[in-house]
């Protein structure tokens, strides 16, 4: 496999200095056309977390693969370097730092959990790194080396909040926050909580809050108390617990007759790849919000799941286990956006790189997708989606335009932002009208 | 499809009659409304005519905009279905010039759908749910429109009540059709409602109830409603307690399957097998691969694959076991520290190579007859699946107590483990039955991964959630005694069930584990043997 791919990139380059030569440009640009530009990428394949990071690292070599068909970046290929974190956070750290110092990686496509996220942060400020992020998050970060297409609170969490308090979502009264005891949940919720009262109206009696741990098995408890919470048909849950949680939790929910109509889960952590791994059909009509489903119709996404299901294919995947996720959603795009950018700023360079990041549109297979002017995050459409009997999620529910991304919630932060365009310095806050600057705060 | 379209077609067209509004025969100009649809300042007037037609095709158009699979092709309008084939709004392919099924040129935007406008569509939609072929759909929408607080949808929820086959979806109708009578202007309908919401012991509608209780003006209709009120409260007290015992003895045949195990190894060996866990995740994994090949080749006969996974997850676990002990557990009798480094790294390699060899995206399917439950009361519903596990674990120790006590197999066991040299002088294989034992033990947690695979997870680290607590079972229980074990699983599982519902916070499982834990331990402070006092090899050991 890597050998094959090794000596298509060896042809290519031929073909690529051959163009090059017979155009006639400058012999030094030819020159550096012949070293590839070197990526790395920095996905657990093994541990607890292989599950979710492995479909991410093959999307992200597969985008590779595409812009190198299509002649590279800068008539130079581009070349991936793979570490393996193996679900541990210090050896996040280590890795990056490899990738960094050692193999002088222009940028790096990594991490999943917030801890792996806030591991390499130092690293990549230290050396001035640029990391993609695809992961939806808590927020409440907003790093100048770090561009994050995740989805922010309000492109997934309140959004999801807003579906099932409508009329087409069922008018939904009480809500019963249930996750996994970490961070993304706990900060999360914080917001929700924050969201449903201030800016819902709804009291707190109507609201319960519970965290399990991971590895959590026996959810007999919990379920009865969603049942007497929601007796009157009109609670849903909130449900950030994470991977392998939600197999008991789900396969008790359906167990005591919680189906759905009865009290619809909502959840923000389980998306295609997670649905693969239970048994659906007592889970139909579940809900999730995420910024891209693979059931989206259109041309862009079909052709994108047809070329990743090939793709998998070669990689040894099942076709059950080709499926498409908002994460890898993301992670396919972000490597576009990286590979744009260098265009635009005809160069490697992080600082110019992240200049001509700013503002930048691409196309992707939930349409339109660009990064923010000033705040390092993505502005993407949010859908919600409803779980069918083939493992797919029904869409009901898209926002008409694309949502502006908020790392610092406005329902917790109203005067926070975040600005890394000229003169900006990261993190501000608005004291009468002014940019405080936190960096200066210290 | 064509089926739901028909029944919906049919069923619309009988409500029409009744309304009788629309002109007969007149066919909808499906074109004309497309368009008016796709232009964003008509949207609301099409819609709104929209609403008014009862047609099928309504509803590929409706649906079409709302997905976004609805897109502008030249002058046409085309919705883009799954197969990514393009089809006119009156559901004929597309073609293009040379005859050949048309595309979408890359970029394509679909016709956008105003926010305002998505409940609109919602509410058409939902016209056709009510009525729809899926019971669960009618169910949600019936529970839906019980909630509107609406008195509007009193009519067609009274319509599809009658019609409803499903006696489930139809008391679920019923009950939402008495949550909207609560609502009514007459206080004798209210009283009624009430009435027989107190008969039912529904907590249904408990919450009205108690707003109601402070609203209503009506002295008869409030004496109703207090009187339901407590009958319906005193109803769901009892049911919790019921409740709780279940999930107390469900827990604690969980543990104790998943400890019997353990007490045989452990219990009677005195080894630490670290492994155990992982002996379990075997037991899992071979249900989850009879899974997969009854579905690839006995599909029809999907649900028996439990039949046959169930005594096989023994037989593969024992065989594992036996390997292990004859290839490296028998070195180390006696040496119990170098035994739990070893088991705990051969642990991790099963570990390891769980993951490369099957990867995570696997999972155990509960066969059609354990998924729900039997409704024991009103509310309170006990799954068929841990209904099973507690008669497995009862059955699994009942052949384990005999096998012990009561064969000639189980006599020469218990004579080793009390004394070795004797045993061995009187001329049993002691070697022989080692091995045996063990393979026994590591047989035993092969079925209860085999059964802990119908609630739980299959992963290659399920084996790290069942270590400790087998542990603490049969160390509290008491190191070499059944009885101890049994004792100690169900004490464990009730007390840490009966306490979480009582525990206040946000992280109930975890303080109610924590304070089992801590008890745990002063028990051990106060009796260091456990429950029943040990005998064996263990016990000798470690008094001599």
């Amino acid at each position: 496999m890597s050998v094959s791919r090794r000596e298509f990139l060896k042809g290519g380059l031929i073909a690529a200095s051959g163009v090059a030569a017979g155009v006639g440009l400058p012999r030094i640009l030819a020159a550096q056309g012949k070293e590839p530009i070197k990526v790395g990428v920095l996905h657990s394949l093994s541990g607890t977390m292989a599950i979710s990071e492995g479909p991410i690292k093959e999307v992200v070599l597969m985008a590779i693969d595409e812009i190198n068909k299509s002649g590279g970046v800068l008539g130079r290929k581009v070349e991936a370097v793979v570490e393996d974190p193996a679900s541990n956070w210090d050896l996040f750290a280590e890795k990056s730092k490899k990738l960094l110092l050692q193999d002088k990686v222009a940028c790096v496509f990594g991490c999943w959990t917030s801890v792996s996220r806030k591991s390499v942060l130092p690293v990549f400020e230290k050396n001035n790194g640029l990391l993609f992020y695809p992961v939806q998050y808590e927020g409440e970060e907003c790093s100048k080396n770090v561009i994050y297409t995740g989805a922010t609170i309000n492109q997934q969490a309140t959004p999801g909040v807003d579906y099932v308090m409508s009329p087409e979502g069922g008018n939904k009264k009480k809500f019963y926050l249930l996750g996994s005891d970490y961070v993304y949940p706990r900060t999360t919720n914080k917001i929700l909580r924050a969201y449903l009262m201030k800016k819902k109206n709804v009291p707190e009696a109507n609201i319960a809050e519970e965290y399990t741990p991971f590895h959590h098995q026996d959810y007999q408890t919990i379920i009865g108390k969603i049942k007497s919470f929601g007796a009157a048909g009109d609670a849903c849950v909130i449900n950030t617990l994470n991977g392998d949680t939600n197999v008991p939790f789900f396969k008790e929910l359906a167990n005591q007759g919680l189906t759905a109509d009865k009290i619809p889960t909502m959840s923000y952590s389980f998306a295609e790849v997670e649905l693969q791994t239970l048994d659906v059909k007592p889970l139909v009509g579940h809900l999730a919000s995420w910024n891209y489903f693979m059931s989206i119709k259109s041309p862009e996404n079909q052709k994108w799941v047809k070329a990743w299901k090939e793709w998998a294919k070669k990689a040894g995947m099942s076709d059950k286990q080709a499926v498409t996720d908002d994460p890898m959603m993301h992670a396919y795009v972000h490597v576009k956006l990286w590979a744009e950018a260098v265009k635009k700023a005809e160069s490697t360079d992080v600082d110019k790189v992240l200049k001509a990041v700013e503002n930048l549109q691409v196309s992707s297979p939930v349409g339109k997708y660009k990064v923010d002017a000033e705040n390092h995050h993505t502005w993407k459409p949010v859908f919600i989606g409803k779980i069918r009997e083939d493992g797919q999620f029904d869409i009901v529910k898209r926002t008409p335009e694309w949502v502006r991304p908020e790392p610092w919630s406005s329902v917790t932060y109203p005067e926070r932002g975040c600005d890394w365009s000229k003169g900006g310095k990261g993190t501000f806050d608005k004291v009468q009208g002014k940019r405080v600057w936190l960096s200066e705060k210290q | 499809m064509a089926v739901r379209k028909a029944i919906t077609l049919l069923l619309l067209g009988l409500w029409v009659l009744g309304a009788a509004s629309a002109a007969p025969g007149a066919q909808p100009d499906l074109d004309k409304l497309a368009n008016e649809l796709a232009t964003p300042a008509t949207q609301k007037q099409a819609l709104d005519t929209l609403a008014e037609l009862d047609d099928s095709a309504v509803e590929v158009l409706l649906r079409a905009i709302k997905d976004g699979a609805l897109y502008r092709l030249g002058t046409r309008l085309v919705t883009l279905g799954d197969d990514g084939g393009l089809k006119t709004v009156n559901d004929k392919p597309v073609l293009d010039d040379k005859g050949q099924p048309a595309s979408l040129p890359d970029g394509s935007a679909p016709i956008p759908l105003g926010e305002e406008f998505f409940g609109v569509v919602q509410r058409i939609l939902e016209r056709f749910e009510i009525f729809s072929k899926d019971p669960s759909t009618r169910r949600a929408t019936a529970i839906k429109l019980g909630n509107s607080k609406d008195a509007a949808v009193v009519p067609i929820l009274t319509r599809a009540r009658d019609q409803e086959r499903d006696p489930a979806v139809k008391a679920v109708i019923a009950e939402q059709l008495a949550k909207l009578q609560l609502i009514s202007p007459d206080p004798v309908v209210r009283a009624a409602a009430v009435r027989q919401f107190g008969k039912a012991k529904s907590e249904t509608a408990l919450a009205q109830l108690r707003t109601m209780l402070t609203e209503e003006k009506d002295p008869a209709v409030q004496r109703a409603v207090r009187e339901a009120i407590e009958s319906i409260e005193s109803h769901v007290e009892l049911r919790n307690m019921v409740g709780y015992a279940f999930n107390g003895v469900s827990l604690g045949a969980v543990l104790l399957i998943m400890s019997l195990g353990l007490a045989v190894t452990f219990g009677l060996m005195g080894i630490i097998n670290m492994a155990h866990g992982e002996m379990l995740m075997v037991g899992s994994y071979t249900a989850y691969v009879i899974q997969e090949l009854f579905s690839q080749h006995f599909a029809a006969r999907q649900d028996y694959y439990f039949v046959v996974a169930l005594p096989l997850s023994f037989l593969v676990t024992g065989l594992v076991g036996f390997l292990l002990e004859a290839s490296v557990i028998r070195f180390l009798y006696g040496r119990p520290l170098e035994t739990l480094i070893v088991t705990w790294g051969i642990g991790m390699i099963f570990q390891q190579a769980a993951r490369l060899y099957f990867g995570d995206q696997t999972s155990v399917n509960s066969p059609t007859w354990f998924r729900g439950g039997i409704e024991a009361m009103p509310g309170l519903i006990l799954p068929w699946s841990r209904i099973f596990i507690v008669v497995l674990a009862l059955v699994v120790l009942g052949v384990l107590w005999w096998l012990l006590q009561r064969t000639y197999v189980g006599l020469r066991v218990r004579a080793v483990m009390q004394n070795r040299g004797m045993a061995s002088c009187v001329g049993v294989s002691t070697r022989r039955v080692d091995a045996m034992t063990f393979a026994l033990g590591t047989g035993l947690a092969g079925v209860a991964g085999c059964a802990l695979a119908l609630i739980g997870t299959v992963d290659p680290e399920v084996g790290k959630t069942y270590i400790v607590d087998a542990f603490m079972v049969v160390v509290l229980g008491g190191v070499g005694k059944l009885v101890g074990t049994v004792v100690a699983s169900f004490g464990i599982g009730i007390s840490n069930k009966l306490l979480e519902p009582s525990i206040g916070g946000t992280a109930a499982a975890v303080y109610a584990k924590v304070a089992i834990l801590v008890a745990v331990i002063l028990f051990l402070q106060w009796r260091p043997t456990g429950l029943v006092r040990q005998r064996g090899r263990a016990a000798a050991e470690a008094a001599g």
